[in-house]
């Protein structure tokens, strides 16, 4: 039995469903990928797995218990930082952490606060507020946020996609070291592939909405620790993203969908003259009729 | 340096010197009855120089007269915040609370405070001496609740999704979800509200005063008309706009101290 499983998920907000057939199971310890196109459901599934959502249909187990609710077991780090504005770097993390810990005693609280701060490299931004903060500063308060509450799994939204190409790779090698030194349960929901087979043991594609579902995943095979530079060179990391990238462009092209619309065409046909015309002046009028036809589109979603 | 003071200070001054003039112009032209400005300012002095004089109950200096109206303020405002910031809560965070009450509210709001204070008096009849008391603190606190009701409503409504994701993920207690996240993330809207509230009392208390009777600037005003002293109703008027103004300034400054990017 798998660590987080995932079983026939499938989500639908009223409409169409955005995710169906969702099958994932992650082991303990290690560190899954998701990679999609935006605007595939990306988001949902992650909000499904942290239970903020719940899905229309099949069962979500987190360490053989099924996931109802929220909970601090699973840690989550946003795509937009989600930290309250009006309390410091320190006070976001206490109220984490206060929450887990009810019954820990104020130096407790504030010793690991403090721990979790100089891991993500912040202790000198320690009291200020989120908006005297870069976006790499606010993720890192997320991140460490996250960990603070020593949860069973993390989840990572998009951690870094808001962030510029540096600044994203200096987070990216600090989530890499952060990773290797606790050894946590991570599901990652990313747009790019590269980011993917650099930080993850496996990959896994979600294909174009709607209605996407996870394609077969790539186990990635670079041993660790992973070089940034070294690794562009490396043959597997280029057939790898060659494949995902391939599989990813291959699952939006399958998609057409038709769009039938009606179309009205204006009142402007000519007189029927096959109608004979009685002489003795009944029908002066011009004979119109107004038609309604259907077009058939192919659009490229 | 030289620019900030003209900006400032001369200009401003430029446009009382226009009022002034258009006054003096009134005076001798169409408004025979209107005091000029010299006279006005006459009549009124021993009221301004001696402003905390107590000459009589309705003969007193103006900052005094400011004083009962600011106290009779303060009282009817901080009762519609107490009242008022609940019920906006409510508001916004039960839609089946604002279907059933938000027309009710709809149709209190636009009630002029003159159409209050009568009711307010019937309802406190029975206090004797404090009967006039209650009933212009009763029109005060539900004349000027409703900026409180609708902004509070608004901003508990605004909160994002992102915060509330926060409070469920870390399974936070009502209360402390309460103080932690919805209290300050819609203090920025509750303040907006609070300082439209202010305003809005302090313009009911001349209403209430006048038709009390009670000593403060509005009572003040409306016996120095009965007396055919019209001097000191531009006295009072100045006065009212005055403290109205500042007390504007003075919330706006605690405004943008909420102000949480």
């Amino acid at each position: 039995m798998a660590y987080l499983e995932l079983k026939n998920i499938s989500k639908n907000f009223g409409g169409s469903p955005v995710l169906k057939d969702i099958n994932l199971s992650v082991e303990k310890g290690e560190f899954v990928a998701i990679v999609g196109f935006s605007g595939a459901g990306k988001t949902t599934l992650i909000s499904l797995i942290a239970g903020l959502l719940k899905p229309s249909n099949g069962s979500l187990m987190l360490n053989d218990l099924e996931i109802t609710q929220p909970g601090p077991d699973r840690g989550i780090v946003f795509q937009n930082y989600s930290l309250l504005p009006w309390l410091t770097v320190f006070e976001n993390i206490l109220l984490a952490v206060e929450a887990v810990n009810p019954n820990w005693s104020d130096d407790k609280r504030k010793a690991h606060v403090e721990k979790y701060i100089a891991m993500v490299n912040l202790t000198p931004a320690r009291d200020k507020k989120p908006g005297e903060l870069s976006g790499g500063m606010r993720q890192r308060v997320s991140v460490a946020r996250a960990l603070a509450m020593d949860p069973q799994i993390l989840l990572l939204d998009e951690p870094l996609s808001a962030l510029d190409a540096l600044t994203r790779a200096t987070l990216q090698d600090e989530v890499s070291r952060i990773w290797s030194d606790d050894k946590k349960t991570v599901v990652m929901i990313t747009n790019d592939p590269d980011e993917g087979i650099y930080l993850a043991d496996r990959i896994i594609p979600l294909t174009a909405g709607p209605g996407a579902t996870l394609g077969s995943s790539f186990t990635v095979e670079i041993p660790r620790p992973r070089d940034r530079k070294s690794i562009n060179h490396d043959p597997h990391f280029k057939q790898l993203r060659r494949e995902i990238v391939e599989f990813m462009l291959g699952s939006k092209q399958e998609r057409h969908t038709a769009i039938t619309r009606k179309l009205i065409l204006p009142d402007i046909e000519p007189e029927d003259l096959n109608i004979p015309r009685n002489m003795t002046g009944w029908r002066k009028t011009p004979i119109r009729k107004n038609e309604m036809k259907e077009e058939s589109v192919e659009v490229n979603s | 340096m030289k620019s900030f003071k003209f900006d400032w200070f001369v200009l401003p001054l430029v446009g009382v010197a226009a009022v002034l003039i258009l006054w003096q112009i009134s005076c001798a032209t169409w408004a025979k009855d209107l005091p000029t400005p010299a006279k006005t300012w006459e009549t009124s002095k021993p009221y301004i120089v001696e402003p905390f004089a107590k000459r009589g109950e309705m003969d007193q200096g103006f900052l005094r007269f400011t004083w009962y109206s600011l106290q009779l303020v303060a009282k009817g405002y901080l009762l519609a915040l107490l009242i008022g910031t609940p019920i906006g809560f409510f508001l916004g965070l039960s839609k089946t609370f604002t279907k059933i009450f938000d027309p009710i509210i709809q149709v209190l709001r636009p009630v002029s405070p003159l159409a209050w204070l009568p009711l307010g008096l019937v309802l406190f009849m029975g206090a004797g001496k404090d009967a006039s008391e209650l009933g212009a603190l009763f029109t005060i606190a539900i004349c000027s609740m409703w900026p409180t009701v609708l902004n509070t409503a608004v901003g508990v409504r605004a909160i994002p999704q992102d915060y509330l994701n926060v409070a469920k993920v870390l399974k936070l207690s009502r209360t402390k979800t309460l103080f932690k996240v919805l209290i300050p993330a819609s203090l920025p809207y509750m303040f907006t509200g609070f300082r439209l509230s202010l305003g809005i009392a302090w313009l009911v208390i001349v209403a209430a005063e006048m038709l009390t009777g009670r000593p403060g600037v509005g009572g003040f005003l409306w016996q120095e008309y009965n007396s055919l002293i019209y001097e000191h109703i531009i006295l009072c008027i100045v006065t009212i706009g005055v403290v109205g103004f500042i007390l504007d300034r003075l919330m706006s400054v605690v405004e943008q101290k909420f102000k949480t990017a």
